[in-house]
């Protein structure tokens, strides 16, 4: 059974429209990874170059910020939700 | 303490039948001030319930008119207020709502160099602004001057909602420590927005202002609450205060910490892309293309976009496809890219460059054009 990823509206253009994807992982941050390989041109929206989780991206394991967690570490289990949250302005610029 | 007259005990009669309000809450609720900082999607039924509850003194924010585009969602201002200043227009109606209540504008935009003055005689800011520079500028001045901050935001069908600074909770930072470079979220201007979303997020926050002033309840503080219009969800997140947080001491250059490149003239300025690619206004371009230019004309916005204007682009393939969908453009021309203001483009530029195309953005988008080189095209 696998994990699933929420995918904000704002990201859903980089993941073909969906609004979770299923990867199989037992960790958030080999989740990322394969949500990543499957959709490439997320990687840029979520992860900095050198790999780390941009910090205007959130990503919660159930009601959690796997900052709070164990962060790339963090455990999931099959069934496991993670919600990826990007700061929205809400407005013109961009 | 002012206390009630006989007119604001009728008006205000369904309040005060309420045990948690009361005559002891209204009367607090007269004696209260809030600042809302914008006039637009948020702040409009924020300042209408505001105003309704009767709040004693409002302070409003905006240095914005008001234009037609506003209109499917921003209720405080009408038809008949179109071109006006927003704070006038909104002004004027909370008059006419409830003359009871005291009207405060600050026609100028909000800055690092008057935000603590202008949110210092308020006893709560709420945060109905569009922009990330304004977000954490507001945020920061409501921690430096200890004052609860009603923050929602919103795009598309989703919105955010939640108090920060608020009896020792989190704020904004601790949820989003740093903003994200201009182009890798998309803007509300360009992605859209369910005209009744803002109205149900600023009215979340009008319900927490209420609270706050009244001392009531449970607020939203340490809960950020995440709301779906197209599935009818809500969900909560729970938010901490983050312990590697750097203590907030000073107001800085807002702008330039979201990587806002300066006002006009700017191309040099511009934020730094890997790429290169050449940036045109609408007039060069014109004249260019008057002159025998004759580039593949690469549309990069969306169907629904293209369908309500579209110059004749040769392809139409939406900004975050560009890099999977190369092949549909050709490699023995040059590209001119445009999408409705610019930022899309510019991306969709810096993927082509990387990818060994001649490119050339158009700065100001179809916007510009229909403005500047076709006025007979609608603008949205």
């Amino acid at each position: 059974m696998p994990v699933h990823i929420s995918i904000p509206t704002a990201l859903r253009g980089y993941a073909a429209g969906a609004a979770t994807v299923a990867v199989e992982a037992n960790t958030a941050g080999a989740a990322l990874d394969a949500l990543c390989a499957a959709h490439p041109g997320l990687a840029n929206h979520l992860r900095t170059a050198d790999g780390k989780l941009r910090s205007f991206v959130n990503v919660y394991k159930g009601e959690d910020d796997i900052r709070h967690l164990e962060r790339d570490a963090t455990a999931l289990v099959d069934g496991d939700t993670l919600t990826i949250v990007p700061s929205i302005a809400g407005g013109l610029r961009g | 303490m002012a206390e009630l007259s006989r007119e604001e005990i009728a008006r205000y009669s369904r309040h005060l039948i309420l045990e948690e309000v009361g005559m002891e809450g209204q009367t607090k609720l007269k004696n209260s001030s809030v600042l809302c900082v914008g006039t637009g999607g948020l702040g409009s039924p924020l300042l209408l319930y505001l105003a309704a509850a009767g709040v004693g003194r409002i302070g409003i924010v905006d240095f914005d008119v008001v234009d037609a585009s506003n209109l499917q969602r921003q209720i405080i201002h009408g038809t008949s207020t179109v071109g006006q200043r927003k704070v006038v227009s909104a002004r004027d109606r909370i008059r006419d709502l409830n003359p009871h209540v005291q009207v405060h504008i600050y026609e100028e935009p909000f800055s690092s160099d008057n935000a603590l003055r202008i949110c210092q005689p308020y006893d709560v800011v709420v945060d109905g602004t569009d922009n990330f520079p304004t977000r954490y500028l507001v945020n920061d001045a409501c921690v430096i001057l200890g004052k609860p901050n009603v923050y929602g935001s919103i795009f598309k069908f989703e919105g955010q909602a939640s108090v920060f600074n608020y009896q020792g909770g989190p704020n904004y930072r601790d949820l989003y420590p740093e903003p994200p470079p201009p182009g890798l979220v998309p803007s509300c201007a360009e992605g859209g927005v369910l005209g009744v979303l803002p109205g149900l997020i600023g009215t979340i926050q009008a319900t927490e202002t209420i609270k706050i002033l009244l001392g009531k309840g449970t607020t939203l503080s340490g809960r950020l609450l995440l709301f779906d219009a197209m599935n009818m969800k809500f969900r909560e997140l729970r938010l901490r205060p983050d312990p590697d947080a750097k203590p907030i001491t000073t107001l800085i250059d807002y702008d330039q910490f979201c990587g806002v490149p300066r006002r006009e003239g700017s191309r040099e300025e511009a934020p730094t892309i890997s790429g290169s690619f050449d940036r045109l206004t609408v007039a060069e371009i014109k004249h260019k293309l008057d002159s025998g230019w004759k580039p593949f004309v690469l549309d990069v916005r969306g169907q629904s976009e293209w369908n309500i204007v579209n110059i004749g682009a040769d392809a139409l393939i939406p900004h975050a496809d560009v890099g999977t969908r190369l092949s549909e453009v050709p490699r023995d021309r040059e590209i001119l890219v445009h999408c409705k203001l610019g930022g899309r483009s510019s991306q969709a530029c810096q993927v082509l460059a990387a990818n060994g195309y001649r490119v050339t953005n158009m700065e100001g988008g179809i916007t510009a054009w229909a403005k500047e080189i076709d006025p007979r095209l609608p603008t949205y």
